[in-house]
């Protein structure tokens, strides 16, 4: 047992595992969409993973790094769904060169409204982060029932399949990448330091409420990101797919996986995929399933499974120097 | 000599209740200042109004000869006031070094984006606060354990911390609010030295708020006595000691 345990040690210290992981990941992924190695539902499943590696991280931002608790992740997903859709399916069909820039244009169009929201929410010491995204949550969908251009109720249909293996892998690893290097900055060691202490970060000189809207704009443009990737994974969106259970997934993925940490992210994404897709039969008993293994781990594993710890392959080198001066 | 501080005429009061009245204080620069008084005189919301996280009911709290009434925390904290806390208030779950880091950190000119990406200013302002951090543990003797968590550290490795924590601030002025709480005799005497030394190395105003009568007399040039928010006594260790009316309010007690 404990040669396991120093040896996992040993490799979560090899810092060339991750660059080489990558490379092997992209590779497969390039050759299985080429190739046709997978069957349909495997490659569905892997790219629901990725979708949710992207809505995992993106929320712990604001979830974990933060320490608030938003539920409007999905609202989210809707405006980067719908705008990246109308990008593919309206304003330049028949173009898919275009994806790249349309995914881009669904993150932005949430960053813009998140920044917005953020500007509305951290504007006093009491945060009702909570509330105020619920209300968002379901503003979002009431607009988009009502906007008869997008489909209203019945939603956009006939969105053209673009969401690849090799898209969603790339889209997956720059989103932890870029959430990477906001974490290890002054703006998120300010973001954690207001977790841990907001009255303390502010008496060291922490602007809280500028990185508060920092990390709760870039969290928006990452889970419009996702939205975008699954529009164009399933093809088909309507207001209604991107609920309060669709928000309550990702937070079990985020307290799952564990708070403040990446590679928890990924982990609790990866568990949640795999083990939604067993529940698959449960039908219904998802709706009961899903909030009650939320109540169950906020309690009594508040944390996650990672919680407050990083793997460190996703440490940047500096930060492992200094870590080494360790006597 | 113009004052570094002045806190001119102010009252708080919370309700009912006022917890500092009509309080007048000038702080000039270099001297370290003792605030003694019982428990609820109104001595840690003394260090909450001039850190900017209550606003006074009335008065003005000047600083470097500007007005700060109603700035935001951090404005003040920029600059130049660095403070403690009584009941520790680290960043428990950040290393050691992190958590002076974050001061440092409000001293770095890099944009978000730069961040984002990795370019830019980034690179070179993240070296320069692990430099900067590194250099002011090992001031500290706390180098060694740059890496832990804060909350791993004994409690008089994190009080010292705190103190490192402030001086990152690069304030000309600190506030100590009951730096030797729950420390025994000897080392509330090897913070004494340790505090006298930091008074020299970084140059810095002290204001401190302490129980131990030794620790005051010691360190401290002048004295202010306060009593249910208002000012007792005010004047050297000596005559501090000697005034009937702080030996009845306060050092009757035999503490001194
Ligand atoms: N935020 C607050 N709200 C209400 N009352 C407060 C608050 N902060 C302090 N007080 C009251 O003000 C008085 C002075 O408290 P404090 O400054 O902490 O005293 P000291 O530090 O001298 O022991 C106490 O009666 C305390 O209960
Ligand atoms: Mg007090």
């Amino acid at each position: 047992m404990e040669s396991v345990r120093r040896f996992c040690v040993r490799v979560a210290e090899c810092r060339w595992i991750l660059p080489l992981l990558l490379v092997i990941g992209m590779g497969f992924c390039v050759a299985a969409e080429s190739g046709g190695l997978l069957n349909s539902y495997t490659r569905f499943v892997l790219i629901t993973m990725g979708v949710n590696i992207i809505l995992c991280a993106s929320l712990n931002l604001v979830n974990g790094y933060l320490g608030e608790f938003s539920v409007g992740h999905a609202g989210f997903m809707a405006l980067g769904a719908y705008a990246a859709a109308m990008m593919t399916t309206r304003l330049f069909p028949q173009m898919p060169a275009l994806f790249l820039p349309a995914i881009f244009f669904g993150g932005l169009v949430a960053a813009v409204i998140g920044f917005l929201l953020a500007l509305l929410s951290f504007k006093t010491r009491g945060d009702y982060l909570a509330l105020i995204t619920l209300a968002f949550l379901m503003i979002v969908k009431s607009a988009l029932e009502n906007i008869p251009w997008v489909g209203g109720p019945r939603g956009l249909a006939g969105i053209p399949t673009l969401s690849s293996l090799p898209i969603t892998f790339g889209a997956a690893i720059v989103t932890l990448w870029v959430i990477r290097n906001l974490v290890f900055s002054k703006f998120g060691r300010a973001v954690v330091a207001i977790r841990e202490d907001e009255i303390a970060a502010n008496s060291m000189g922490v602007r809280t409420r500028e990185a508060k809207i920092l990390a709760f704009s870039v969290s928006s443009f990452f889970g419009g990101v996702a939205g975008a990737l699954l529009a164009h994974q399933i093809t088909f969106i309507n207001p209604g797919s991107f609920d309060i259970l669709k928000s309550t997934e990702i937070l079990v993925m985020v307290y799952l996986g564990g708070i403040g940490s990446l590679a928890g992210s990924v982990l609790g994404a990866v568990i949640f995929t795999l083990l939604s897709e067993v529940l698959r039969d449960f039908g219904t008993w998802r709706m009961v399933i899903l909030p009650l293994i939320l109540v169950l781990l906020m309690l009594f594993r508040p944390r996650g499974i990672m919680g407050l710890r990083e793997l460190p392959w996703f440490l940047p080198r500096r930060e492992l120097t200094s870590r080494r001066k360790k006597p | 000599m113009s004052a570094l501080l002045e806190i001119d005429r102010v009252t708080m009061r919370f309700g009912g209740l006022c917890a500092i009245s009509d309080c007048r204080l000038s702080v000039s620069a270099g001297v370290a200042h003792g605030i003694i008084g019982p428990n609820g005189a109104g001595k840690t919301t003394l260090f909450n109004l001039i850190t900017g996280i209550y606003r006074p009911t009335e008065g003005r709290i000047r600083f470097k000869g500007h007005d700060i009434t109603g700035w935001r925390p951090a404005r003040i904290a920029l600059d130049g006031i660095g403070r403690t806390f009584q009941n520790i208030r680290l960043f428990k779950a950040l290393t050691v070094l992190d958590n002076v880091r974050i001061a440092y950190d409000t001293q770095l000119h890099y944009h978000p984006l730069e961040a984002l990406a990795r370019v830019g200013r980034y690179g070179r302002g993240e070296e320069e606060s692990i430099a900067r951090g590194l250099g002011l543990l090992e001031h500290f003797g706390l180098a060694e354990f740059a890496t832990l968590r804060a909350c791993e550290l004994p409690y008089g490795l994190q009080r010292r911390l705190e103190i490192a924590r402030a001086l990152a601030v690069q304030p000309s002025l600190l506030l100590l609010d009951e730096p030797a709480a729950g420390m025994n005799t000897a080392e509330t005497a090897a913070l004494t030295t340790f505090l006298r030394d930091i008074r020299a190395h970084f140059q810095v105003t002290m204001i401190l708020i302490e129980h131990h009568m030794h620790l005051v007399m010691n360190l401290c040039d002048k004295i202010t006595v306060l009593d249910f928010g208002r000012t007792l006594a005010e004047g050297t260790p000596a005559e501090v000691r000697a005034d009937p009316r702080v030996i009845e309010a306060y050092l009757g007690d035999g503490e001194a």
